[in-house]
């Protein structure tokens, strides 16, 4: 009996995804409603499980798609994968005024080359601190933490070693994960309140999957603004990384 | 149902198909912008149907998509390698850190002549979490 439902429950990967999820929902709801009266989003509470499940998946297999290494849940990699995450962004765009991003067009272009210029800055420095001084993982150390993908982009743009790749992706999912988390608790601090705020903090904070969550979890309203600007963050930081700042590192370091 | 997916789908593969076009363009290895393309053209196409009052079939496919995008970033959220992130070493750690509290210190100063709280939603607006 157990082994007929575990092969139906792994033959059946993306519809097993949809109840797991559903099931964290539902525990996510419930907490929200009894120990925070409401005041913590049940959205935010059910990331945050989903990232801590992540983490003990990823200790217990080993490997590196958190829970989705377990075969029963495999399904959950092509729930949260790229493609359904764009195309269900993309659907949100359904309920944006274009009023709103014609009045903030240009202050969200501003923050987008805000958010790539100051995470790269940060990274770069931070990577001299610890003594590294080549300019290849200097610069992809600080592309790292522009976002998950614009790292390891421009680390095999610039031949950097695979250490080197991995500790860039690490940096982008660690600031991923701390926008997941921490944007509603920061919410009243940002001034996240209007779609112009919200398309501010998509240019700064970068990360697709860190603004949209922590919106998400923050005021359900505001993710379309946020994500429009953030969507192009991934590919301001494959152009700009490198090339205009590998140059200006180098420059720098020699 | 199917005709606001299928609208939603058709906007998609444009969209990543001009962002992917543009990238190869400027001659970088990764899609640009292809995702707010997308909806930039799903605006476009909504547009253009309500001003022929034809957009109501549309509505239910394209909102439960939109809906469901929670779900699924709580999905994306449960296959991240946050073991690994999280043990990465610290200099990882540090320029994450110091990343997120730089930006949001500029956020905070750029959106400081915004109103706190959120607005009260409008009228027939589907707001659920």
């Amino acid at each position: 009996m157990t082994e007929l439902l575990l092969k139906v429950v792994t033959q059946n990967g993306l519809i097993t995804a949809f109840a797991v999820v559903g099931l964290i929902t539902v525990l996510a709801t419930t907490l929200s409603a009894r120990l925070t009266a409401g005041r913590v989003h049940a959205s935010a509470i059910a990331i945050v499980i989903g990232l801590v499940l992540a983490y003990y998946g990823g200790r217990a297999t080993g490997g590196s798609k958190g829970v989705a290494d377990w075969t029963m849940l495999s399904g959950i990699s092509l729930m949260g994968g790229a493609m359904l995450r764009d195309f269900t962004i993309v659907a949100t765009a359904f309920e944006v005024d274009p009023r709103h991003l014609r009045q903030a067009g240009l202050l969200g272009a501003v923050s987008l080359l805000l958010g790539t210029i100051v995470p790269f800055v940060v990274g770069v420095a931070v990577a001299r601190c610890f003594g590294y001084t080549d300019p290849v993982v200097l610069t992809t150390i600080g592309a790292g933490a522009v976002t998950y993908i614009v790292g390891p982009v421009t680390g095999a743009a610039l031949g950097a070693s695979s250490d080197i790749l991995a500790l860039s992706v690490s940096a982008g999912l660690v600031k991923a994960i701390l926008v997941m988390v921490g944007t509603p608790l920061a919410a009243r601090a940002l001034h996240l309140s209007t779609p112009r705020s919200a398309m501010v903090f998509g240019g700064l904070a970068g990360t697709v999957s860190g603004v949209t969550a922590g919106l998400a979890a923050t005021d359900r309203r505001l993710v379309p603004y946020g994500a429009i600007v953030a969507t192009f963050h991934t590919g301001i930081g494959c152009l700009l990384c490198p090339s205009v700042f590998f140059l200006i590192v180098r420059a720098w370091m020699s | 149902m199917i005709y606001g997916t299928a609208i939603l789908a058709a906007c998609y593969l444009v969209g990543l198909t001009l962002g992917e076009l543009l990238g190869a363009w400027m001659g970088i290895k990764a899609n640009v912008g292809g995702v707010g393309l997308a909806m930039l053209l799903l605006l476009i196409a909504r547009w253009v149907l309500r001003r022929r009052d034809a957009d109501k079939p549309l509505l239910s496919g394209v909102q439960f998509w939109g809906g469901m995008y929670i779900p699924v970033v709580v999905a994306t959220a449960l296959q991240l390698d946050v073991h690994k992130a999280l043990g990465a070493g610290f200099v990882a750690l540090l320029a994450a850190v110091i990343t997120v509290l730089a930006c949001g210190l500029l956020v905070r100063w750029i959106n400081r002549h915004e109103p706190v709280l959120a607005p009260a939603p409008p009228e027939g607006s589907n707001v659920h979490d």
